[in-house]
């Protein structure tokens, strides 16, 4: 017990000293909350449009106008022919040409139905298809509006209709960032958990002081529990910090109970410390340990769910990532956070991280030998 | 040029004994091309929805058996109160909630009016809404086969073509993205770190005092990062074409003489790094801070740029990666030729310029 | 009869087809200054690594401080202080941090530390230098702390591996003082070294090629035998046959 004492000592003086590890406890998690939730929108909206009007009608004129005024989209362009407006969507400056035909507004009273063209630039397929719903609507909106204005036939008010009234739980005004923030939150004290354990061991390997060490009678756990207890304290750290940046930008305050968070991520990072600590055993070189943690650092984040929802994913890779710590504590981030989720609704995760903590440890203090 | 060779031979050795970091360099394209082709979708399906049909009557089941039949759904029928729901919902068992009214049927048929209640987890806003969507339309067309036999005047009708991608396939937004992120990654980072890692065992000095040229020794350190990236960049493209079925639209030799100039510039960016700092540690930090980070986010694969901020719009401009992936974009997707991309590779061209040349001032201060 | 700290029989290391250590055979007795010579690449290192039981040997047996070094690395651990060929004291602690570590590590006790910090420190002639960074300091220094935090805990054994390697002959001399006391203390010296006036420090010395011991006398006896006058010619008749080298 008393060697642990002098190996926490030592491992905190280290830390201590190491500007590197300093900044990226401090300066990293601050930017990255407050410029990820900034840039990582999914909203569609700013959406480039050009206008090809052959009509040039009042009915067209109003549907247009009717369209930018709507706020999702941006008139970037009108151009005489479709032709010409082409290479506005080579060029990026238009994500959406929609082309009105000769003698619109005559034919549509003339022979009652009409045909509007539209082209969507769909290199991005969620924003294309959103862009396309949204014109949709507001050119379904517009077409009600003219039917009202123009005729009103009585025989239509006899259609049934059914009333759909939705609300959104939790999280009313689908602000986006309350979203994100709980996600970069859980990656950030991943990252800086899995990263600095696995450099930190690697980097007496390389340095050579590991073999001072293992020439010392100092117990295998003994040596691995110094190295877990201090980085379990900085992710510690680095979450409240997380907490308070989100409370402070953000105005983000966890619904549920904070011990309920505490005790997830407590148990979270050994997991996660475990993960470096493996890692740190196969590797030679601190490049090396960076490569490889990058490497399933990269696979974790992704199919953790933070942008793309794993509900979403095929068969196989909701097996995958049903293997991946990230994604318990992400959703567990956003249950807790968002929507008071106790600790009995979590249980499953727990139990789950609990055992991913027990099997990579245990793998690591395997794996981790003093002789050659 | 023989004494160059001598040095690049060195560098290769190096690399390629490392074989657990050339692994993930190779590995590294290929399972992020599987993970964005196959597994990433930012399409919303399979989530659970829970109904409860208060009504049970012929309205209510003709309407579920069309819910029951999307892919988008997985339902579950069962009878809850709101705080049973809610206790649902907070163990994250459901991500929407529809709700039927007793006397459904009777309510369409004799008041023409009949009310459907939708809640959803809202927690995440995108599935919230594309949810909501969903159901809606799914209810708009039966309220319009109800209507089936009334025509309707005046029809407004859009046709939307999509283009260049008309399955609205995710990977046409990715592979340039995944491309730009490899490079990155494989160019800055192994450089910055490996450069950094001589000067951290000694062994530069050594370098540095050989009668060779100084600058020489930190190019042929550059060389084999600059063929492994033409690999991977190889690796991308075949995997793009035979597996995700993307063909390159545009001129093959055009988008390989883009990505040299975009590894090139990324090579130099890597030595900048290594010149700037003096710990490997560090050298990481800044690459993985600096330049992955802002190419996930400001090279426009992932987010939208038109969405930031203004000030982060101006930002992404510095981000050699977002104009590699407007070319990109361009020429293997659009099919466009070099017209269309003159100012891009200008800009990237700039900034390798302005990188080397500063590298190379800095370089010099260091040896004074 | 003096007691035997280190005995080995026919130990044996095998890496793949390369024997880096073939069979070698010696004893080593309490309170000896004990020579191993060899040029680089004989296999003195991987002898020296089996023996404070970082590696495992292929074949062979070996005791150390009486504990075998296959099963009772731990307990051998307990009884050695080691000095690798790398300089492995931590360049990010002070002076004091490094000595505090290393003696927690071996159990001693606080007052222990403090009282032998102390004296280390004075006998190094480093107080003014307690509180900087081991980084900082120049090498012959580090390599004599090094060597006193190597012996800190009194073990029965020290393994020196190069210690001098780098190192100028003023500061040289004054560590082979340090080797010196330590040995008059009853602590045996095991040292690897490349310097052959330094061979003529020890009591004993042995000289390995291609993996196995080649001599092995005081070294009087080894210059009588060879018919020399220096060790340097002893070392060189036995070493010019070799077939490997770096």
């Amino acid at each position: 017990m008393r060697t642990i004492l002098f190996l926490l000592q030592k491992e905190f003086k280290q830390i201590f000293r190491n500007r590197a590890i300093l900044v990226m406890i401090s300066v990293m998690p601050v930017v990255q909350l407050m410029v990820l939730p900034l840039a990582a929108n999914y909203e569609v909206k700013n959406i480039n449009l050009c206008v090809v009007d052959h009509d040039h009608s009042t009915t067209s004129q109003k549907l247009i106008n009717k369209i930018i005024s709507s706020g999702y989209f941006k008139l970037t362009g009108n151009a005489p022919s479709f032709h010409e407006a082409f290479p506005l969507m080579e060029s990026d400056a238009a994500d959406l040409i929609l082309e009105v035909p000769q003698n619109f507004e005559r034919n549509l009273v003339r022979e009652d139905e009409q045909k509007l063209f539209v082209a969507v630039n769909a290199i991005n397929g969620t924003k294309a298809n959103l862009g396309g719903a949204y014109l949709g609507s507001i050119i379904r909106d517009y077409n009600r509006e003219i039917r009202l204005d123009w005729n009103v036939p009585g025989r239509f008010n006899a259609a049934p209709v059914i009333d759909i009234s939705s609300s959104n739980w939790f999280n009313p005004l689908l602000n986006y960032r309350v979203f994100m923030v709980p996600g970069i939150l859980a990656i950030l004290v991943t990252m800086i958990g899995g990263f600095l354990t696995a450099l930190n061991i690697v980097k007496e390997k390389e340095v050579g002081t590991i073999e001072q060490i293992n020439v010392t009678p100092l117990r295998k756990h003994h040596f691995i529990l110094g190295k877990l207890i201090p980085f379990w304290v900085l992710g510690n750290v680095v979450f409240t910090l997380g907490l308070l940046v989100a409370w402070a930008i953000y105005g983000i305050v966890p619904v549920g109970n904070l011990i309920v968070l505490y005790v997830f991520v407590g148990v979270y990072l050994l997991a996660v410390l475990g993960f470096g600590l493996l890692v740190s055993t196969f590797c030679d070189t601190q490049q090396q340990a960076m490569f490889i943690m990058f490497f399933f650092m990269m696979i974790f984040i992704l199919m953790g769910g933070l942008f793309t929802p794993i509900d979403s994913m095929p068969e196989w890779a909701k097996l995958i990532s049903r293997f991946n710590p990230v994604s318990y504590l992400i959703s567990v981030m956003r249950m807790v956070v968002l929507k008071g989720s106790d600790l009995h609704d979590v249980r499953v995760h727990l139990g789950i991280v609990a055992l991913f903590a027990v099997v990579l440890n245990g793998w690591a203090v395997l794996n981790y030998k003093k002789t050659t | 040029m023989k004494q160059f060779l001598t040095f690049v031979r060195k560098e290769f050795a190096h690399v390629l004994r490392d074989r657990k970091t050339l692994l993930i360099l190779f590995g590294m394209p290929v399972v992020q091309i599987l993970i964005f082709g196959f597994a990433l979708t930012s399409e919303v399906k399979n989530s659970r929805v829970l109904i409860v049909d208060n009504a049970n009557d012929a309205a209510s089941q003709q309407l579920l058996t069309k819910i029951e039949a999307s892919q988008y759904f997985e339902v579950d029928r069962s009878v809850m109160s709101p705080l049973q729901m809610e206790a649902a919902f907070r163990e994250g068992e459901i991500k929407m909630a529809i709700v039927f009214p007793a006397n459904f049927n009777e309510d369409l048929l004799h008041q023409n009016q009949a009310h459907v209640q939708i809640v959803t987890d809202a927690s995440d806003p995108n599935t919230a809404t594309s949810l909501t969507n969903y159901v809606s339309s799914i209810i708009q067309d039966y309220q319009a086969s109800l209507n089936q036999t009334l025509s309707v005047p005046l029809r407004i009708l859009p046709e939307t073509r999509f283009i260049y991608n008309p399955q609205l396939k995710g990977v046409y937004n990715y592979v340039p993205g995944v491309m730009a992120l490899v490079l990155m990654l494989v160019c800055v980072m192994m450089t910055a770190v490996s450069i950094v890692r001589e000067k951290e065992t000694g062994t530069m000095e050594v370098l540095l005092v050989s009668p060779f040229k100084p600058v020489l020794v930190i190019l042929s350190k550059a060389v084999p990062y600059l063929i492994l990236s033409l690999v991977n960049v190889g690796t991308i493209l075949l995997m793009s074409i035979f597996v995700l079925d993307l063909p390159v639209a545009g001129n093959l030799l055009l988008l390989l003489a883009e990505s040299t100039l975009f590894i090139i510039t990324c090579l130099t960016l890597g030595i900048f790094i290594s010149i700037k700092t003096s710990s490997q540690q560090v050298a990481m930090l800044i690459s993985l801070m600096g330049m992955l980070l802002p190419t996930m986010l400001f090279s426009g694969f992932m987010f939208p740029i038109e969405n930031m901020p203004v000030p982060l719009q101006i930002i992404s401009n510095i981000v050699p990666s977002k104009w590699y992936y407007l070319i990109v974009k361009a020429v293997m997707i659009k099919g466009l030729g070099f017209s269309a991309i003159w100012k891009e590779t200008l800009i990237l061209a700039g900034m390798t310029l302005f990188l080397f040349v500063i590298s190379l001032k800095n370089f010099k201060i260091r040896l004074a | 009869m003096t007691e035997t700290v280190i005995k080995t029989d026919k130990l044996t290391k095998r890496f793949g087809d390369f024997i880096a250590t073939n069979g070698i055979t010696f004893e080593v007795h309490k309170g000896e200054i004990f020579g191993f010579l060899g040029a680089n690449g004989a296999g003195k290192t991987t002898a020296m690594r089996m023996l404070c039981g970082l590696s495992k040997p292929s074949s062979g047996s070996a005791q150390v401080a009486g504990f075998d070094v296959y099963k009772q690395t731990e307990q051998i651990k307990r009884n050695i202080g080691y000095m690798s060929q790398k300089f492995s004291l931590y360049e990010d602690l002070t002076v004091v941090e490094n000595i505090r570590f290393f003696g927690g590590i071996y159990g001693l006790s606080n007052a222990d530390i403090k009282t032998k910090s102390e004296s280390l420190l004075a006998q190094l002639g480093m107080e003014s230098e307690a509180k900087k960074l081991v980084g900082s300091l120049p090498l012959g220094w580090k390599q004599k702390l090094s060597f006193s935090v190597a012996v800190l805990h009194r073990p029965k054994i020290v393994f020196l591996d190069e210690p001098t390697g780098g190192v100028d002959p003023v500061t040289r001399r004054q560590f082979w003082n340090l080797i010196y006391a330590a040995a008059q203390d009853g602590i045996t010296i095991f040292v690897t070294t490349h310097y052959m006036d330094e061979a003529e420090y020890c009591n004993r010395i042995s000289i390995m090629v291609d993996g196995k011991i080649e001599a092995l006398d005081t070294p009087r006896a080894l210059k009588q035998r060879y018919n020399t006058t220096t060790m340097d010619d002893v070392f060189y008749q036995l070493a010019r046959g070799a077939k490997r080298s770096e």
